[in-house]
């Protein structure tokens, strides 16, 4: 029954979509105005009505009821509460219904919450958002149904793979997908305003919250993804430019160039064009990454099951969605009056700087994700990896550090190069320090990581020299925001750098009571001992480690796991995490006379790479909550000026 | 030119679509095909997997007769569906070299004595030494050597009966 | 044991839907990977690791393959080339990031090289000899890569003819 109740919400909500289309359609294209007035109503009964489907799904996995095909095939009684309710987005399915329902949800949420854009261009941008609505429940309800029945039902379930069930699961793709949700709300304004052709400060400040609100969580989404890779998979490694990765990078990267964009437009109504583009663009990426990911057409350990007829159902969308809003854009743009534009050296002029950076570092990725593909196409079988990103992208992305460094430093409309380098004084001595000690002490750490290193130090200061000089309690929060974020860049990218230069590894082969060095690290093989879980067995190795000799020692436990259904074994690297870095062990094969190999690494302040994704995310709430006071303060001053 | 410019996104987008389309409906060969094809044999000697059987080595390729080699694994099952077809080709007179990887001489005599044995002469190629130089990917493949000692074929996976046919055409060819 | 385990690794050909006649090996996971969701490990090391796990499989190894050199530049040079080197039968691994055997097999070989006093480009050379450009992640520049190399330049270029439109003309 709830299977059934969850299918009539969800055709209820695509009947509320195309309603919602018409209404809208009607209202802004016909005039008809009485028309508008039903488009809120309609687009908050479409959000909750997806809402109830996807409650419904959870329901069902929840209660394991095996008639249901998608509980049978990923779903098993014995599960654990957390990944039964987890698992019901973790397959295709499910987590297209997971993507329909935050779109719904965020369309009402447009619906209720913007009150200061102008109504037609809101209800272009609901219009359009019905619109990308409606391909994706054609999708759901005509290719991939989650609640099909399954008869006979069997007595239990596949069960979901071993190596998802780690809370990662339970984060990782839902914080992706509203951040994928929300960049389709900033193109849906995007498109609006197109229509409408009111793109202008107005239109700006209504679609930043979108933009933000979907970048931190692709901050977030991927900054957890990558440590979850990293202990999971038991090599040390946090980023492989694995193509689905390079699928969540590439919208990251236009939805960051996009906020920039966006802010511009809004303070100094200049950058109209760019802004436009890069919605469309940041929503073509995410679109693109959920096409290649249930495809099939590119090799990858991330993929959702092969099926070409539902990729070319997405490609088909794909095309209409991307194809119409560029068709939109080359006709209406031109008649946009071009915004106000900017001397070189100005905020504004290092912001552009910055898109564009930014957009050629998305290019990179894109064509290098894409170009064994085509090469495919000829004939030729080609990879394409971490050496080429490394050398292209890396360059780039450093010129990008050192933007980001001068930008908060610089005036509005219009600064002076001397008065600039004035203000570049100690984030430049801070690098040079940062050189002077990189050479005297780690001379072997390698080009691009010696040069990362110093310009993160340059970048550090240069985030936190853009608050001197203010009363920090007057600093607007968002302001506060930018510094956080900025910092959190470079403290990312220290650990990134570090983590290239400092590791060291050692593998061995360790019998009772054997000892080997890592990094300032002695490790002690003590035994190897049975352990059993809820639904696994494995071996453990106890290593006995301590920091020089006569330190006081502690355990690290690697595991390797093997699992009876589905039959699989993992491998549980057991790490200790120090405020200088991190010791990274893992469990290997017997060798069939006594020794266990074991993997030992040594990462100085790699926790840092991901402590700084977690500090840009932080920037990120705080400029939204930042703008949201802003804005309630424009409000309540607007409603003080009206009553005096 | 900003018109240009203008449609230029569109035209990018187009191209790229055509290119993900065709991704899509004309799936690409995932097999990783060996470059050695067309090349001269490199040089390598494998010591013998049984007593009762010569090693493999270049020394017994270039004599003038074409041959065979095959590489296999008592712990491959599609090695044992292979074994009929090679058996044909023993039959035809088709001279053949097997290169085990990763094994032990038990496991190969059981193998053999379980599936039956067209080879005529059986390398121990433990850690994929030859396998790597021939850039062989996986088991089952196999490689017709001409009588010059050069590659002409590969074949990846386990041999299908055409394939059989265009190895005994092809080596009745070379004699 | 092993037999059934390399059995569980190698378990039939592909089907025919990929366009060809099953002609490839179709490795276990192919099938668990149907309808499952995006999982961040391959289940290629997983079952490499069930193989060689159960069984004391260290001695069948390749010598080199998780030992590293005693000379620490040179175990450098050989990690370094390592990552940027792809395993064959895995699903877009580098080879010292994969429990495959042939991945194993490459590392020990590549350490034998490099120790023997091969630079890491002339081993990289020759295994693009035995196995074509798809072996390296670093696409070689030739005729059918100078187009992915020459892209960053072009994207800079037509970045920055864009953005000067955004800029004010100096009179």
């Amino acid at each position: 029954m709830i299977a059934e109740g969850g299918l009539a919400a969800l055709w209820l909500a695509a009947v509320m979509a195309v309603l919602q289309l018409v209404l809208a359609s009607s209202a802004v294209i016909g005039g008809r105005d009485e028309m508008a007035r039903a488009v809120r109503p309609v687009a908050i009964a479409q959000g909750l009505l997806t809402g109830l489907a996807m409650l419904c799904l959870i329901l069902v996995f929840v209660q394991s009821d095996m008639s249901v095909l998608l509980v049978a095939e990923n779903s098993h009684s014995l599960k654990p509460m957390m990944y039964k309710i987890a698992g019901a987005w973790g397959n295709h399915e499910g987590s297209m219904l997971l993507w329909v329902t935050i779109l719904g949800l965020a369309g009402g949420a447009v619906a209720i919450f913007e009150r200061r854009l102008d109504q037609r261009t809101l209800n272009a941008t609901i219009g359009a958002q019905a619109l990308i609505a409606m391909g994706f429940y054609a999708f759901l309800l005509f290719a991939s149904n989650p609640f099909a029945r399954l008869f006979p039902s069997p007595p239990d379930g596949n069960g979901l793979n071993p190596l998802l069930q780690d809370p990662g699961l339970a984060f990782h793709p839902p914080t992706l997908y509203v951040g994928y949700v929300g960049i389709s709300v900033a193109f849906s304004f995007a498109v609006g305003a197109l229509v409408t052709r009111e793109v202008g400060p107005a239109f700006a400040r209504a679609m930043r919250p979108w933009v933000l609100g979907a970048w931190i969580f692709l901050t977030i989404g991927i900054t957890a993804g990558s440590y979850w890779a990293y202990y999971e998979l038991g090599w040390g490694g946090w980023w492989f430019w694995d193509p689905v990765e390079n699928a969540s990078l590439m919208p990251w990267l236009a939805a960051t160039a996009l906020l920039h964009s966006v802010s511009v437009l809004a303070t100094r109504d200049g950058l109209r064009a760019w802004t436009i583009m890069l919605a469309v663009v940041a929503f073509s990426m995410s679109m693109i990454g959920t096409f290649l990911v249930r495809s099939g057409i590119l090799t990858s350990v991330h993929a959702f099951a092969v099926d070409p007829k539902r990729g070319a159902f997405l490609l088909a969308l794909l095309a209409i969605y991307i194809g119409g809003a560029l068709v939109l854009f080359a006709a209406r743009i031109g008649t946009v009056r071009q915004g106000n534009t900017f001397a070189l050296v100005s905020r504004e002029g290092a912001l552009v700087v910055n898109n564009l950076l930014l957009s050629v570092i998305l290019g990179i990725v894109l064509i290098g994700t894409l170009y064994p593909l085509a090469a495919a196409g000829w004939g030729v079988q080609l990879s394409v990896g971490k050496p080429f990103f490394d050398k292209t992208a890396g360059p780039i992305a450093l010129l990008l550090v050192v933007f980001m460094a001068m930008g908060p430093l610089l005036r509005w409309r219009r600064d002076e190069p001397q008065a600039l380098l004035k203000r570049m004084t100690w984030p430049v001595a801070a690098a040079g320090a940062a050189l002077i000690i990189l050479v005297s002490f780690a001379s072997d750490a390698g080009l691009m990581p010696l040069a990362a290193l110093v310009l993160a130090a340059g970048l550090a200061v240069a985030s936190v020299a853009a608050l001197w000089g203010r009363n920090l309690r007057r600093t607007p929060l968002f302001t506060w925001g930018m510094v956080v974020a900025h910092l959190g860049i470079a403290v990312s990218l220290a650990g990134m750098a570090s983590d290239s230069a400092f590791t060291k590894e050692t593998l061995a082969v360790l019998r009772q009571g054997e000892t080997r060095a890592v990094g300032p690290y002695l490790v002690t093989m003590t035994g190897i001992r049975p352990v059993v879980g809820p639904n696994w067995s494995a071996v453990a190795a106890d290593l006995s480690i301590r920091r020089g000799e006569g330190a006081a020692p502690f355990i690290l436990s690697p595991q390797s796991r093997f699992f009876a259904s589905p039959p699989t074994t993992t491998s549980e690297s057991a790490i200790a995490t120090r405020l200088d870095g991190q010791l990274y062990t893992v469990l290997g094969q017997p060798d069939g006379k006594g020794g266990w190999q074991v993997r030992l690494w040594w990462k100085p302040f790699v926790t840092l790479i991901w402590l700084g994704g977690a500090l840009i995310g932080l920037g990120g709430v705080l400029s939204f909550f930042g703008r949201i006071r802003r804005r309630k303060r424009a409000v309540y001053d607007e409603y003080e000026e009206a009553m005096a | 030119m900003r018109r240009v410019l203008l449609w230029l996104p569109l035209v990018l987008f187009a191209a790229l679509f055509g290119l993900v389309a065709l991704g899509l409906f004309k799936p690409a060969d995932r097999t990783v095909r060996s470059a050695m094809v067309d090349k001269p044999l490199p040089d390598f000697a494998l010591p013998a997997m049984l007593p009762t059987k010569p090693g493999v080595a270049r020394s017994s390729f270039g004599g003038g007769k074409p041959r065979l080699i095959n590489i296999f694994a008592s712990w491959c099952v599609p090695c044992i569906a292979e074994v009929p077809e090679l058996a044909k080709l023993k039959a035809a007179g088709v001279p053949i070299d097997g290169v085990a990887i990763n094994d032990t001489p038990e496991a190969i005599q059981a193998f053999l004595d379980r599936n039956g044995d067209p080879y005529q002469r059986i390398g121990n190629d433990k850690t994929s030494q030859l396998q790597i130089a021939l850039g062989s990917s996986g088991v089952p493949e196999t490689f017709l050597i001409d009588g010059r000692g050069r590659i002409v074929r590969q074949y990846v996976s386990n041999l299908q009966p055409d394939q059989v046919e265009d190895i005994l055409k092809t080596w009745r060819g070379m004699r | 044991m092993r037999p059934l385990l390399r059995f569980l690794r190698h378990a039939g050909p592909v089907p025919a839907s990929a366009g060809r006649q099953a002609s490839r090996l179709k490795p276990l996971w192919y099938d668990l990977r149907r309808g499952r969701p995006r999982h961040k490990a391959g289940v290629t090391i997983v079952l490499g690791l069930l193989a060689t796990l159960a069984t004391p499989a260290l001695a069948q190894q390749a010598p080199l393959a998780d030992v590293q050199l005693s000379d620490p530049v040179k175990e450098a040079q050989a990690k370094a080339l390592m990552e940027t080197i792809r395993c064959v039968e895995c699903q877009g691994q580098a080879i010292a990031d994969s429990n495959a055997d042939i991945a194993a097999n490459m590392r020990s070989l590549i350490r034998q090289r490099i120790k023997a006093g091969e630079s890491p480009a002339q081993v990289r050379a020759w295994l693009i000899q035995r196995y074509g450009d798809y072996i390296s992640y670093d696409p070689p520049l030739g005729s059918a890569t100078w187009p992915l190399w020459a892209a960053p330049v072009v994207l800079l270029v037509i970045g920055i003819a864009i953005a000067r439109s955004s800029f004010r003309r100096k009179r």
